[in-house]
């Protein structure tokens, strides 16, 4: 091996293992913080290894638990119906599109086409949420708003079905009787498990994920998902911290300020990271997929 | 074949079209019965708010409702270019994509070669899962991460960082917007570049070993074969993803410069941009009217970027088009 070819083979290596460090420092950081006692934070700050360990902070956030698992309730129902309904919205547009006997089929191409290139925009799609429907703190606007929110996802499913599954099955399936529900259901979606594994795991974190919605439509604290509670909770934090009156300067007696608002931060975080060495397979393979347009 | 018959076998096709097209209809009712309710999603949800753009023409009184509210024509894009944030918002909104185009094409075609010099495959495989986890996680926790490190009282730049270099009162970080093209630049990256560097390397994936083959018995070294072999076939590659975020250029990844600044009033020279400008229009911390003046602004421009950029991508290469 060439002296050159060494130096790249030992730069890739060292350069990709500080790439990977980057990107996982931030964690420990708060991971650290949240196990910190709150006078060490408060005289040191926020450190990679605890001065002080302790727990106060999630025995705090204890007490406080069932706000915690109210908002998780909401994020798992959210994200999983969002994803359902979201997954087979796509499909029955995605098959009749993939189907060249489909009447207008280029025309319905390009009115599902056109939302990728032009949007209303905020306010306006606000205002047909809130007023027209009128769905302002229902859980309803968090799931609504995100169900086709990316065009494209029906563009690849209709590419897969296109490639993957040959129109003479679909031909003998249909010349033993099965009409097109039955045929979708049994022939076609058997065969196309990798794109609706990709497209509902990407659905599924958005949902996970949103914190816009909540934020737009949702001021009652019973409806928060998890990324809300982060929210609201780093905001009454700097409220209290910046408005502090004679009470609330007892309120933050008690409270371990600077290690909750990490531990709220991990345990928002935690099951990502816990459930993401089982399904980063998919994920990457999902990145790779998205790579081929778009 | 005489005219007569001629004229008869197109009277019989003339007829038999209607037919055919009938009965094809019923044959295919279900395909597009099942479009339906995606169809009427995307009418409510995509269709019309685009109808709704018509309250930027207008002077939004929710009292007397969108509709009867007055129209002012002009009005508020008048306004909204005669102050200085249309000039703040979109400067921000084009610079900072510029840097996250170049810079982020750089780092993560840089990042994907090197991937692909590493041959162990457990160690690509373990690589790939962590430089991609911070794409995974949502702009709420990456706000948090930033605070560990930027909280004026207690991160961990102030206390820890800082006064190894002497420097011991501290930065407020959250009100000096001198530092904040660095943080935002810092933060995109952190997120993004294993996700886009992800991309690029499934492209390398799909080289031709035989190209490496035949260099190295030419003797080649491995610079020379990422030089000569790998960077001129990934280079459409390169240009399609380019001319793509330049086609959207006038959007921003709003939660990056909503969250991680804390949504700091303070900060607003050097984060807002145009999508947390007609947010905080919307959530009344600004003029509803210019908010959605703005929001227009961005689709029209946005929409006319998108074809350009397109149409440059088709003269490439038809294939990688979006249309």
């Amino acid at each position: 091996m060439k002296n050159e070819d060494r130096f790249i083979s030992w730069f890739s290596h060292i350069s990709m293992f500080l790439f990977a460090a980057v990107c996982l420092i931030p964690f420990l950081l708060l991971i650290s913080a949240s196990l910190t006692d709150q006078n060490a934070i408060t005289a040191h700050g926020y450190s990679f290894i605890p001065q002080v360990f302790s727990t106060s902070a999630y025995e705090y956030l204890l007490d406080r638990g069932s706000d915690i698992a109210r908002a998780y309730g909401v994020t798992v129902f959210v994200t999983v119906f969002g994803t359902v309904v979201g997954l087979a919205i796509t499909v029955l547009l995605a098959y009749p599109l993939s189907r060249k006997e489909t009447p207008h089929r280029n025309l319905l191409m390009f009115i599902i086409f056109f939302t990728m290139l032009f949007h209303g925009g905020l306010v306006p799609s606000y205002l047909v949420y809130a007023q027209l429907l009128d769905l302002k703190n229902s859980i309803w606007a968090l799931i609504i708003p995100g169900l086709l929110t990316n065009g494209f996802y029906i563009m690849m499913m209709r590419t897969f079905f296109q490639s993957t599954v040959p129109p003479a099955l679909i031909e003998s399936a249909q010349l033993d009787g099965a009409n097109e529900y039955r045929t979708l259901w049994s022939v076609v979606l058997p065969l196309s498990t990798p794109v609706i594994a990709t497209i509902g795991l990407f659905t599924c974190i958005m949902y996970w994920n949103d914190w816009q919605n909540g934020m737009i439509y949702i001021t009652n604290p019973e409806l928060f998902s998890v990324q809300n509670l982060l929210n609201r909770i780093m905001q009454d934090i700097q409220f209290i911290t910046t408005n502090m009156s004679a009470n609330a300067g007892e309120a933050m007696q008690q409270m371990p300020t600077d290690s909750v608002k990490m531990a709220i931060a991990v345990i928002g975080v935690l099951p990502i990271l816990v459930a993401y060495p089982f399904f980063q397979k998919y994920f990457i393979k999902g990145i790779m997929i998205g790579a081929v347009k778009g | 074949m005489t005219m007569a018959q001629a004229s008869a076998v197109n009277a019989q096709k003339a007829v038999k079209k209607p037919i055919k097209r009938k009965t094809q209809y019923r044959k295919y009712a279900p395909l597009l019965i099942m479009m339906i309710p995606g169809l009427l999603y995307i009418l409510i949800n995509n269709y019309l708010p685009m109808l709704g753009i018509v309250i930027a023409f207008k002077d939004v009184n929710f009292a007397k409702g969108i509709l009867q509210s007055d129209w002012v024509g002009l009005a508020n894009f008048e306004y909204l270019f005669k102050t200085s944030d249309a000039y703040i918002i979109t400067r921000n909104t084009i610079l900072y994509n510029l840097v996250f185009i170049i810079l982020g094409t750089v780092l993560s075609l840089a990042a994907a070669i090197l991937l692909n010099e590493i041959k162990s495959k457990v160690l690509v495989k373990a690589y790939q899962s962590i430089i991609t986890l911070p794409h995974l996680i949502s702009m709420v926790i990456v706000g948090y991460l930033g605070f560990a490190f930027l909280s004026p009282d207690t991160g961990f730049l102030n206390k820890t960082v800082l006064p190894w270099f002497g420097i011991e009162e501290g930065i407020s970080w959250y009100t000096e917007n001198k530092y904040w093209p660095w943080i935002l630049t810092l933060v995109h990256f952190w997120k993004a570049i294993g996700y886009s560097s992800i991309v690029y390397f499934a492209a390398l994936l799909g080289i031709d070993e035989e190209y490496y083959e035949a260099a190295r018995l030419d003797g080649a070294s491995r610079w020379q074969q990422i030089l000569h072999i790998t960077l001129p076939i990934i280079v459409p590659v390169i240009t399609m993803l380019t001319l793509l975020n330049i086609g959207r250029i006038f959007y921003s990844d709003f939660g990056l410069f909503y969250q991680v600044p804390m949504n700091s009033g303070a900060l607003f020279e050097s984060t807002s941009t145009i999508d947390t400008y007609v947010f905080r229009g919307l959530m009344g911390s600004g003029d509803i009217g210019m908010s959605t003046a703005a929001g227009v602004y961005q689709s029209i421009v946005g929409f006319i970027l998108v074809i350009l950029a397109n149409l440059i991508v088709r003269r490439f290469n038809k294939d990688n088009a979006l249309f």
